[in-house]
C-alpha cells in the first residue's frame, strides 16, 4: 500500500513485518527514528513475539545480537557512523561466526570532527568485515532490501548490512509502497539457522583457529561472498516477481546502451545523477549510469559488463580513502582494468555537503572534455585550503587543522556566540 | 547475618569440606563427587597444570548443568578459559557453547537469554563467563548493562588477578604490591600500586541486581550452592571466583587449592552473597592466617621477602585483610 | 546441524589431546600405617573397622574386630588404649575415642549375639594352653580358627585369669567377662579348671599336645620388708582383689592404706572404698606427674575420694600407726629420703607393689628364663622347640591388651612351627605420620565424653564406673577418624583435579588415575585429606 511515509518509519514497518524476534536499540543519529519506531512496535504489542533491548552501546547492541542469532533468534538493530565503529569489532566477529544479522547501516560520516550528516565513510569503514553491504537509492528500495536482506542472510548464513543515506532517506518523507504482512511471509520463510546453541545437541560455536585453517576458513567466507553474487539477482528477481518492483539486485544500469560517459555511484545521489544524465541524454549526449546496489559482494562480472562499451568512467563517492583516492572507484577499477586512466574518482558529499544536479551536470561536462583530475574534488572550497596550507607552512602550532577551517569560513566564532 | 554452611548434614570425620562423602545419600553429595558429573569441561584441555580456571569453571558449569537439568548454554570471553579450551580442532566442552569477544560475553549472553525467552525456551538457562581481565576491565561495560538491564544471565568472573592469557599483565582486579608484567617489581613501590583497582562484587550489588557472590575454588560446597541459589533466580546475577593461576602466581601447581583457601582465611578474599543489593551471609574463617602465609607462596610477592623484605607493605596488605573482616564479619567465632 | 568449518566444533574432542604427556611426576596411590593400628598392641586393625562403624554397619566393625581380638567388649573397658595415645587426631582437637567404639562394638555384638568364626577345618593338631588369661583365651581362639584343637587349663576355679582376679568388677562386669569367655569356648575349647601344672614336659605329655602355649600370667604379689607388729594387716594386692573377685573379701577396717604407684594400688584402693573404708590411702614415693598408673584412673580414684600421701615411704607399721618417710625428687628425678618421719593411722595396708611371675613349672626344662619372666623370639617360641610363651609371663609391659596381642602372635608362630613353616609377617607400611594430613577437611569435632555415674554411687557399689556410648555418639565418634594413610574415598582427588583425571571407581573400589590426561601438578595429593597419595618421578 503506497503511504507517505518517513524513510525510518518506512523501514521500521518494513523490518518489523519481517518478524525480527530480537531488535537491538542504541541511539545515534540518523537511525534512531527507526528503532524508536520498533520499539513502540513492540510495547505495544504490535510486534510479537519480539525482544527488544535497549543496550548501553552499539558494541552491546551487535553483540547482543550474536548471542540472539546465535541461539536461533531473528535478529535485527541499526546504528550509524561511530556507532558502528565502536561495534567494529563485533560486526566482523558476526560475519566470522557466520550469523545471519540484519543491520540497517544509516550512513553518516566519521569524526573528528565530529559531523552528524551523510557520506558513506562508515560503510566503507567495514567493507572487508565480511558482511554483505547493500546500498538503497529510494526510501521504496531500502524497505525493499531490508526484506531481502533477511532472505539473503538466513540463506547464506551471512549477516547483512542494508546502507541508507542518513537524513537524505531516513529522514525524507516520500511515497513508500509498504509490504502487507502476508507478502512478507511469502518472501520470508522463518529462520531455520545453520548452527545453533542447542541443549539438545551441543556444539562449540566460536573455537580459536591457527594458522593451520585460518586461510581456508577465510576463504571459505570469500565464498560464501561469492555464492551471495549468484543469491542476490536471484532473490531481487524473486522479489520483482512477488512486488512488480525492481528493487535489489547487483547494479542498477540507468541509460547505459551507447554511453560512452558512465557515471557509477551508489545510495540516493544516483537519483540526482539521474537526472543530470537525463538533461544531457536529451540533447543526445551518450551518457549513462551505473548504480552499485552490492557493494559487498562487489559484482566484479557486471560492472565489467555494464562498462563494456564506455569510454570515459567517472566513480561519484561519498567517501575516500586518506592518502590514495576513492574507494569504490578503486574496486571499479579492478572490475574494468582496461579503463586505465580514463576512470576517475570524483569525491563529493562529505559530511552531508549538498551534490546538486548542477554540480553532477559540471563533472559531466568536465569529463567529456576529459578535464578531470583523476581524483577530484566536487565544491572544494580552494581559498580556505590555500589560506590553512599557508598558515601551516608558517608556523609548526597552527593548531588545529579543522577549527581554523571553520574560523576561516566565520562559523567557529558563530558558534561560540 | 546469618551463616552460609554448604550443607546441614555433618559428618565429623570430613564434616563439610572434602568433595564427597561416602555416608551421604547421593541427593545431598556435591555434583562433583558423582562420576555422572557433565564435565562440562572436560579432559584434553590445554590449561596449564594446576590452573585453577579450569577448575573452577568445571565446578561452575557442572553445578549450573545439575540445577538446570542440563538445560544451559554457556557464552565466554576471550581469554585462557576459551584459548585452551577451544583449539581447533578441539573442544573441552560438553555444553553448547559459544565465544564471541573479549568484552562482549555479558551482552551475548543477553542475546542468548532474548532468544530463548522469545522462542518460549525459558527452561534453557544462560551462563556468561569471563576471566577479571573480561569482567572487571575490557568487558566492564556490557556487563554493567546486563546487570542494569537485570537481564536472565548468570555472569561468572573467574578472577586469577590479572590478564594471565597474554603473559601477566595487570587488570583492575591486581591486588596492590603484586608483581605483573606491567607492574614491574622496580622503583620505590614496587609491583602494582595500592588505592586502585575494582572490588566488582560491590560494584555489582550497587546494581541492586537480584544475587550476587563470591566463592573460591578452595570451597566447593559454598560454590555449588551458590550457583544453585542463583539458578534459583532470574534476572541478572554475578558469582565472582577466586582461581588461583600458577603461571601468574609463580606457585606451585599444587598449591591452587591450599592458595585459595590461605586468601579466604586471612581475609584478602571475602567469601560472602548478596541478594538485591543486601549481604545477606559471609563465610567466616575458620582458621585464620596472616596475609603472609599467603603472600609467600606466590613469587609475585617474593620482593616482599627477600632480604629485609617490606613489612610496611605487608602490614598494609593485612590492613586491607582486616578491613574485609570487619567489613564482612568474617572473624572465626571464637575471635566474637 | 551443519557445522561451520574450524569455528564450530563437536562436544568433548579434546580427549584426542593426550595431556599427560607433559607429566614430569606422576601421582599414585599409596596405603600407609595407621598410627592407631601401629600401636595396638593386640595388632588390631583398628582404622578398618571403625570405617565400618563410620556407615553404621557395626556388624561387620566387629567382624573386622574380632579378626584380630575377640575380647571386644573386655577391651573396650580395660585397655589403656595406646592408639589414642597415637591418633593424629590429637594434634587436630582430640583423638578419636577408639576404646569407647570398641565397647560399643563389643557390647552390641553381645546383646545381638554375634558370633565369632567359626573354628577352622580341623588340623589333627592340638595344642595346650596354660592359663586362661587374656594370652591364653587369645590364642586358644586364634589356634581354633586355624583348626588346631585347644586344652585350656589354668589353676583358677574359672577361666579369665587376671581380667577376672586382677581387675575389680567396677571396671569390668563379671557378665561382660563371662560372655565373651564364654564365646571362645564354644568354639570347641577343651577347659580344664582347678588344674595346676607343675610341670609342663609332663603336662604336655599328658594332654597328648603338639605345641603348648605357656601364659601363666604374674599372679604373685611383691612383698618388701616392712617392719610390723603381729596384730598389724598386712595383704597384697593381687592376693585382696583375688578374694574379692572370689566373693571372699578380707576384712580390712576402717582405714586401708595402699603402697604403690600402679593400677593395681588404684584398684586396691578403689575397691577397699567400696567395700566401706572410710579413708583409702595410696602411699607412694614419687609424685604425680612420675606415678606409672594411667593418668585417668588415678583422676577417677580421686574423684570417689581415695587419697593419696606424695612422696612418702613406709617405714614401719606399728599397730594402727604407720610410719611415713617424707622423700624428695633428686635432680634425676629419683625419691631421696629426707629424714622427716609422719604418722598415718591405718587398719590395714596393702601391697601393691607389682607382681612376679610363678615359673615353678619350668623346673627341669630347658626353657630359658631371666629377669623372672621366660624368654622367647618373635614368634612366642622358648628355646624349646614346641613350647611358646607370652603375656605377663614374657617380657612385656603386662597389660591385658599386650596379652591379647601375644597370644594371637603365639597363635601364628605354633601354627607355623606346626606346619614346619617360619613365621613370617608381612611388611610394615610406612607410617602415616600427621604431617601427611591435610587437616583443613576433617570438621572440628571434640570428642564425645563418655557418661559417668554419679560418684556417689561409685563409693558404695561395684556398679561400672565407666558407662558405653549410646549408638549415636559411638556414631560420631567413628566419624571422627581421620582414616590416616589410607583412601576412605572422600572423593577429593576426583573433585579437584583440573583435568578429570581421576577415575571414581566405585563404593570400596577407591579411585584410579587416567595418566591419558593427569598433567601431574599434584593438587590430588596436596589435597587428599588423609595422606593416601603420593607424587613420584615419572618413567621416561
Amino acid at each position: 500500500m503506497l503511504q507517505q511515509i518517513e524513510g525510518s518509519r518506512a523501514i521500521a514497518e518494513t523490518v518489523a513485518r519481517c518478524r525480527p524476534e530480537v531488535v537491538c536499540a542504541y541511539p545515534i543519529s540518523p537511525q534512531t527514528h527507526i528503532i524508536e519506531a520498533i520499539g513502540a512496535m513492540v510495547k505495544d504489542g504490535r510486534l510479537t513475539p519480539c525482544e527488544f533491548i535497549n543496550v548501553e552501546s552499539e558494541f552491546a547492541a551487535m553483540s547482543v545480537s550474536i548471542g540472539a542469532s546465535a541461539a536461533g533468534a531473528r535478529a535485527y538493530t541499526a546504528t550509524a557512523s561511530q556507532g558502528l565503529l565502536f561495534m567494529i569489532e563485533a560486526v566482523y566477529n558476526a560475519a566470522g561466526l557466520g550469523l545471519p544479522i540484519v543491520m540497517t547501516l544509516a550512513n553518516r560520516a566519521i569524526g573528528a570532527p565530529i559531523n552528524i550528516w551523510n557520506d558513506h565513510s562508515d560503510a566503507m569503514a567495514v567493507r572487508d568485515a565480511g558482511w554483505i553491504q547493500l546500498f538503497a537509492e529510494t526510501n521504496q528500495e531500502s524497505a525493499d532490501l531490508h526484506v531481502q536482506a533477511f532472505r539473503l542472510a538466513e540463506e547464506l548464513s551471512v549477516p547483512v548490512m542494508v546502507c541508507m543515506d542518513g537524513f537524505i532517506l531516513t529522514h525524507a518523507v516520500e511515497g513508500v509502497d509498504l509490504m502487507d504482512q502476508e507478502l512478507v511471509d511469502r518472501f520470508l520463510p522463518p529462520y531455520e539457522p545453520r548452527q545453533v546453541l542447542d541443549p539438545d545437541d551441543p556444539v562449540s560455536i566460536g573455537a580459536m583457529v591457527g594458522p593451520e585453517a585460518f586461510e581456508e576458513v577465510r576463504y571459505l567466507a570469500h565464498l560464501r561472498q561469492l555464492d551471495a553474487l549468484e543469491l542476490i539477482p536471484t532473490v531481487a528477481a524473486e522479489f520483482a516477481a512477488l512486488t512488480g518492483r525492481a528493487s535489489g539486485g547487483l547494479v542498477h544500469p540507468y541509460r547505459l546502451e551507447d554511453a560512452e560517459t558512465v557515471v557509477i555511484a551508489m545510495g540516493s545521489v544516483l537519483g540526482t545523477i539521474k537526472d543530470a544524465v537525463d538533461a544531457r541524454r536529451d540533447p543526445g549526449e551518450r551518457v549513462g549510469v551505473l548504480g552499485i546496489t552490492s557493494f559487498r559482494p562487489f559484482p566484479i562480472a557486471a560492472v565489467a559488463e555494464a562498462l563494456r562499451g564506455a569510454r570515459r568512467v567517472v566513480v561519484i563517492e561519498k567517501s575516500f580513502s586518506l592518502g590514495m583516492g576513492g574507494v569504490l572507484a578503486t574496486d571499479v577499477a579492478m572490475s574494468a582494468p582496461w579503463l586505465g586512466q580514463r576512470l576517475v574518482t570524483v569525491v563529493a558529499g562529505l559530511g552531508g555537503r549538498p551534490i546538486t544536479r548542477r554540480g553532477i551536470e559540471d563533472v559531466i561536462e568536465r569529463a567529456r572534455r576529459d578535464d578531470l583530475a583523476p581524483l577530484t574534488f566536487l565544491d572544494l572550497d580552494e581559498g580556505v585550503i590555500a589560506r590553512e596550507r599557508a598558515r601551516m607552512s608558517a608556523s609548526r602550532r597552527s593548531g588545529p587543522f579543522a577549527e581554523n577551517v571553520l574560523r576561516d569560513l566565520g562559523s567557529a566564532t558563530e558558534a561560540r556566540r | 547475618m546469618t551463616e552460609p554452611t554448604a550443607t546441614r548434614v555433618h559428618f565429623y570425620q570430613v564434616g563439610s569440606f572434602a568433595v564427597g562423602n561416602r555416608l551421604l545419600s547421593a541427593d545431598d553429595r556435591t555434583v562433583q563427587s558423582n562420576p555422572a558429573r557433565t564435565n562440562s569441561i572436560d579432559s584434553g584441555h590445554r590449561a596449564c597444570q594446576g590452573c585453577g580456571e579450569a577448575l573452577g569453571a568445571r565446578y561452575a558449569l557442572d553445578a549450573a548443568m545439575r540445577a538446570t537439568n542440563d538445560r544451559l548454554v554457556a557464552v565466554n570471553a576471550t581469554g585462557c578459559l576459551e584459548v585452551f579450551s577451544t583449539p581447533y580442532p578441539e573442544t573441552s566442552w560438553r555444553i553448547p557453547w559459544l565465544h564471541s569477544l573479549f568484552g562482549n560475553a555479558p551482552a551475548v549472553a543477553t542475546g542468548v537469554a532474548a532468544a530463548m525467552r522469545v522462542k518460549g525456551r525459558d527452561d534453557v538457562r544462560v551462563v556468561g563467563q569471563a576471566g577479571d581481565g573480561g569482567t572487571v576491565d575490557i568487558g566492564f561495560g556490557t556487563l554493567s548493562g546486563m546487570f542494569e538491564r537485570n537481564d536472565d544471565v548468570l555472569f561468572i568472573c573467574y578472577d586469577n588477578e590479572g590478564y594471565m592469557n597474554t603473559g601477566v599483565q595487570r587488570s583492575a582486579a591486581t591486588p596492590p604490591a603484586a608483581r605483573t608484567a606491567t607492574t614491574d617489581v622496580v622503583g620505590p613501590e614496587p609491583g602494582n600500586v595500592f588505592g586502585q583497582g575494582k572490588d566488582l562484587p560491590r560494584i555489582a550489588m550497587a546494581h541492586d541486581i537480584p544475587y550476587v557472590a563470591t566463592a573460591t575454588v578452595a570451597d566447593l560446597h559454598d560454590l555449588e550452592r551458590k550457583v544453585e541459589r542463583a539458578m534459583e533466580v532470574r534476572g541478572a546475577r554475578y558469582l565472582h571466583v577466586l582461581v588461583p593461576c600458577p603461571l601468574g602466581w609463580g606457585s606451585a601447581s599444587s598449591d591452587t587449592v591450599r592458595l585459595a583457601r590461605l586468601a579466604t582465611e586471612s581475609g584478602l578474599f571475602p567469601v560472602f552473597e548478596a541478594e538485591d543489593g543486601v549481604v545477606t551471609g559471609a563465610r567466616r574463617i575458620r582458621r585464620r592466617v596472616g596475609v603472609e602465609e599467603y603472600l609467600r607462596p606466590q613469587r609475585r610477592f617474593a620482593h616482599l621477602f627477600n632480604g629485609a623484605g617490606r613489612p610496611d607493605v605487608v602490614a598494609r596488605l593485612q590492613a586491607m585483610a582486616d578491613a574485609n573482616i570487619e567489613r564482612y564479619g568474617l572473624a572465626p567465632d571464637e575471635e566474637e | 546441524m551443519e557445522r561451520p568449518f574450524a569455528i564450530t566444533l563437536d562436544v568433548g574432542s579434546s580427549r584426542a589431546n593426550h595431556t599427560g604427556s607433559w607429566r614430569v611426576e606422576r601421582p599414585v596411590y599409596v596405603d600407609r600405617l595407621p598410627p592407631c593400628n601401629d600401636a595396638c598392641p593386640a595388632g588390631e586393625n583398628i582404622q578398618r573397622w571403625l570405617y565400618h562403624a563410620e556407615s553404621g554397619d557395626y556388624e561387620n566393625a566387629w567382624h573386622t574386630l574380632v579378626e584380630e581380638n575377640p575380647l571386644p567388649a573386655i577391651m573396650g573397658r580395660v585397655c589403656f588404649h595406646p592408639c589414642e595415645t597415637a591418633c593424629n587426631r590429637a594434634q587436630v582437637d582430640e583423638a578419636v575415642g577408639i576404646n569407647a567404639v570398641e565397647r560399643f562394638l563389643g557390647d552390641t555384638a553381645l546383646a545381638h549375639g554375634w558370633s565369632l568364626p567359626a573354628p577352622g577345618p580341623a588340623t589333627g593338631r592340638k595344642v595346650l594352653v596354660v592359663g586362661a588369661g587374656p594370652a591364653g583365651l587369645s590364642a586358644a581362639y586364634h589356634l581354633r580358627r586355624r583348626g588346631h584343637a585347644v586344652r585350656l587349663v589354668d589353676s583358677a576355679p574359672r577361666l579369665g585369669g587376671m581380667l577376672r582376679y586382677g581387675i575389680p568388677a567396677y571396671r569390668l562386669p563379671r557378665d561382660v567377662l563371662d560372655a565373651e569367655i564364654a564365646r571362645i569356648v564354644n568354639m570347641g575349647v577343651e577347659v580344664g579348671l582347678n588344674e595346676t601344672v607343675t610341670d609342663i614336659a609332663a603336662a604336655r605329655e599328658a594332654a597328648g599336645a603338639d605345641a603348648v602355649f605357656l601364659a601363666v600370667g604374674a599372679q604373685l604379689g611383691k612383698r618388701v620388708s616392712i617392719p610390723a607388729g603381729d596384730s598389724a594387716k598386712v595383704i597384697d594386692a593381687v592376693s585382696f582383689l583375688h578374694q574379692v573377685a572370689d566373693d571372699d573379701p578380707p576384712l580390712l577396717g576402717r582405714r586401708v592404706v595402699v603402697y604403690g604407684g600402679g593400677d593395681t594400688a588404684l584398684d586396691a584402693a578403689r575397691t577397699a572404698k567400696r567395700l566401706g573404708a572410710t579413708d583409702a590411702v595410696i602411699v607412694y614415693r614419687r609424685n604425680r606427674e612420675k606415678m606409672p598408673a594411667h593418668a585417668e584412673e588415678v583422676e577417677q580414684a580421686l574423684g570417689e575420694g581415695v587419697t593419696v600421701r606424695w612422696l612418702s615411704t613406709i617405714e614401719r607399721f606399728e599397730g594402727e600407726r604407720l610410719v611415713i618417710e617424707k622423700m624428695a625428687l633428686n635432680a634425676e628425678g629419683f625419691p631421696e629420703a629426707t629424714g622427716e618421719f609422719e604418722e598415718l593411722d591405718a587398719d590395714a595396708l596393702v601391697l601393691a607393689l607389682g607382681q612376679d611371675t610363678d615359673l615353678s613349672l619350668l623346673a627341669g626344662s630347658e626353657v630359658a628364663v631371666a629377669d623372672g619372666v621366660v624368654q622367647v623370639v618373635d614368634s612366642m617360641m622358648t628355646d624349646v622347640p614346641g613350647i611358646f610363651a607370652g603375656g605377663d609371663a614374657a617380657p612385656s609391659n603386662r597389660t591385658a591388651t599386650v596379652a591379647v596381642g601375644h597370644g594371637k602372635r603365639a597363635a601364628r608362630g605354633i601354627d607355623a612351627y606346626l606346619a614346619g613353616r617360619v613365621d613370617e609377617r608381612p611388611a610394615r607400611h610406612a607410617l602415616a605420620e600427621a604431617g601427611r594430613l591435610n587437616t583443613w577437611y576433617y570438621a572440628d569435632a571434640p570428642r564425645t565424653e563418655r557418661p559417668e555415674l554419679e560418684r556417689i554411687r561409685r563409693q558404695t557399689n561395684f556398679e561400672e564406673v565407666i558407662g558405653g556410648l549410646t549408638e549415636d555418639n559411638a556414631l560420631f565418634e567413628a566419624r571422627r577418624c581421620l582414616s590416616c594413610g589410607n583412601c576412605f574415598e572422600c572423593d577429593n582427588c576426583f573433585g579437584v583435579c583440573p583435568d578429570n583425571a581421576v577415575m571414581k571407581l566405585g563404593p570400596g573400589e577407591r579411585y584410579a588415575f587416567n595418566y591419558d590426561f593427569c598433567k601431574g601438578c599434584g593438587i590430588c595429593v596436596a589435597e587428599c585429606p588423609c595422606g593416601a597419595i603420593e607424587m613420584v618421578p615419572e618413567r621416561i
